[in-house]
């Protein structure tokens, strides 16, 4: 079964009250589930914030399947996020993911076997000037060629 | 040549910090307007003729007169949502210079008379949200928030929001709910978020850029600020660059200004000394220029509408001759595909059919009627919905189709793209 870490609830408890509203606690509860569990929500995990929250599972489930951010099931250690949208399609990002996929032996959006890389491509992260770029976990990374980007993903331990 | 008011101290990296940004004349305008009655700083406003700085273009000062005088808490909401592919503007400014949107958006509270303000800002920006979280703390510590506010009396207080991953949290009314706790889906207006907003309370919601332009016109006076950009379109205005050009990147340049000059002299001419094809103006939702076009137009609000396009954002994507107009309507209908909200039925279904014909020309199953269908389509999802995304996915291609068909009709008939050629192959997802 998941539960949060009593540093987990204690955050829960204090977004409970941040906002005017409870509901306006879901999302942050969400984000802070996913960094709890490898990356994603799982229903237990829904279920376990409802109880935490006294917020009906439907509720919070309406939140977590609209938005793209919430993970739906597992993935890698590192989330390769790659901008496909306009700018950096134009710079290559999408014959650079068919090369991720290909060296890494991956399928689009799931993980590889050694749970080490889930890939997707997304759309436009606001770095269109920096094309072609990439999000991994929390950060950007910019001005990529595929060599480099290789490169940097067989970098990381 | 760029006007740097908001861009002004960029390149300082002290510049995000309480003290860096103090000892740049920070703050030294919230003092002004706190001197000010707040009547006179929404006239100052009305004045300079500040539009909405994130698309739209809503004159700013008229948009918070239609706030009702009921004795309902206000809030104050500042777009950090930026969502409209290829615009960078905002991030960079609350990544750079946080405390001068804060202290904008406290001068626009206490005219507006807002005790709470929330950010929005988007989820994938946690760079932005941490510098943006870090100089409310600074503020709140130097006493620019909170209660009291500098022995005035006026009580205001200021959070950020992190969104999840969609783009339709950017209109403004999908912010609100998104706020809620709700999905982030548009509500039917009237009632417009000034009368009935969060939390069913008046509220204004102003992009940032909007919000820390503020601080401008009221550290210089709307009459100085207008001497900048044109009659209709004063002001400057960041514009967020990218594609084909040497020096892509943001740029503060004053409304009015020739795309071509932009192009030609900030952004250092063509890539590899390529010719120019087409720009898309104002974020993707706004249809393409081609080269000819290029050369007449002006960065404002009026000449764009009149090319029958429109301002939005300020991002500008700039493509090159070896670009395939095929190909870039079908990155751009997917994104819409993918970001309506399903609330209404020509928006839900309409992106799924404009996205589906077009990948149909790529896997070979197109007709030469599916371009009319395709037109057919996009017109039929005009107007018809609660919120502007429906235009937003039909208007690149009625502006992409008829400027290109030649294209279109080439792709189908040959089974590959007329610019990349047969050895290019099928293209990609």
């Amino acid at each position: 079964m998941f539960e949060l870490s009593a540093e987990g609830k204690e955050f829960v408890k204090s977004e409970l009250k941040r906002y005017e509203t409870i509901e306006s606690a879901i999302i942050p509860s969400l984000y802070r589930v996913q960094k709890e569990n490898d990356g994603w929500v799982s229903d237990e995990a829904i279920a376990h914030l409802s109880q935490l929250m006294n917020i009906p599972e439907a509720r919070i489930n309406e939140v977590f399947h609209f938005y793209t951010m919430f993970n739906k099931k597992p993935v890698g250690k590192y989330h390769v996020q790659v901008c496909c949208n306009v700018a950096c399609a134009m710079a290559g990002t999408r014959e650079m993911t068919d090369e991720f996929l290909r060296h890494f032996e991956a399928e689009e959006g799931e993980m590889t076997r050694d749970k080490k890389f889930t890939f997707t491509r997304v759309e436009c992260l606001g770095a269109c000037d920096k094309a072609p770029m990439m999000q991994i976990n929390d950060d950007y990374y910019e001005d990529l060629t595929t060599d480099s980007a290789v490169k940097l993903l067989k970098d990381l331990k | 040549m760029e006007i740097k008011l908001l861009t002004e101290h960029y390149q300082d990296d002290q510049y995000r910090t309480l003290p860096g940004y103090k000892a740049k004349g920070g703050y030294e305008t919230l003092s002004k307007a706190f001197k000010m009655k707040p009547e006179e700083i929404v006239n100052e406003v009305k004045a300079s003729g500040l539009r909405g700085r994130g698309g739209a273009g809503f004159p700013t000062g008229m948009k918070w007169s239609f706030l009702p005088n009921n004795g309902e808490t206000r809030y104050l909401l500042c777009n950090a949502d930026e969502g409209e592919p290829c615009t960078f503007k905002d991030r960079m400014m609350m990544e750079r210079a946080p405390h001068q949107l804060i202290e904008g958006m406290i001068i626009s509270a206490f005219a507006i008379n807002s005790p709470k303000s929330y950010i929005y800002i988007r989820g994938e920006y946690v760079y932005a949200a941490k510098v943006v979280k870090k100089a409310i703390d600074e503020a709140y510590e130097a006493g620019f928030l909170g209660k009291n506010i500098m022995g005035t009396g006026f009580t205001h207080d200021m959070d950020i929001y992190l969104g999840a991953g969609a783009y339709i949290c950017g209109e403004e009314t999908g912010m609100i709910s998104s706020l809620e706790g709700l999905k982030g889906q548009p509500k039917l207006k009237p009632p417009f978020p000034a009368v009935q907003g969060y939390l069913k309370k008046p509220t204004i919601v102003n992009n940032v850029e909007t919000l820390a332009a503020v601080k401008y016109i009221i550290r210089d006076g709307a009459a100085a600020y207008k001497k900048y950009g044109s009659e209709k379109s004063p002001g400057t205005k960041l514009f967020s660059v990218a594609g084909d050009v040497n020096k892509p990147g943001n740029y503060e340049l004053p409304l009015g200004y020739k795309m071509i000059d932009l192009i030609n002299n900030e952004c250092g001419g063509m890539k590899n000394g390529k010719k120019l094809k087409a720009v898309i103006p104002g974020g993707t939702s706004a249809p393409i220029l081609n080269a000819a076009e290029v050369e007449k137009a002006t960065l404002d609000y009026e000449c764009l509408a009149q090319m029958g396009t429109m301002l939005g954002s300020g991002s500008i994507v700039i493509m090159d001759e070896t670009r395939c107009m095929v190909d870039m309507l079908k990155v751009i209908s997917h994104f819409y595909h993918h970001e309506s909200c399903g609330q209404c039925t020509p928006c839900r279904e309409g992106t799924g059919w404009l996205s589906k014909l077009v990948n149909g020309i790529f896997e070979g199953k197109a007709q030469l009627k599916d371009i009319d269908l395709l037109c057919e389509v996009a017109n039929k999802m005009k107007g018809k919905t609660i919120c502007a995304l429906s235009d937003a996915a039909a208007l690149p291609v009625l502006g992409i189709v008829p400027k290109f068909r030649d294209e279109f009709e080439f792709y189908i008939r040959e089974g590959y793209s007329k610019i990349k050629g047969k050895s290019h192959g099928q293209m990609h997802h």
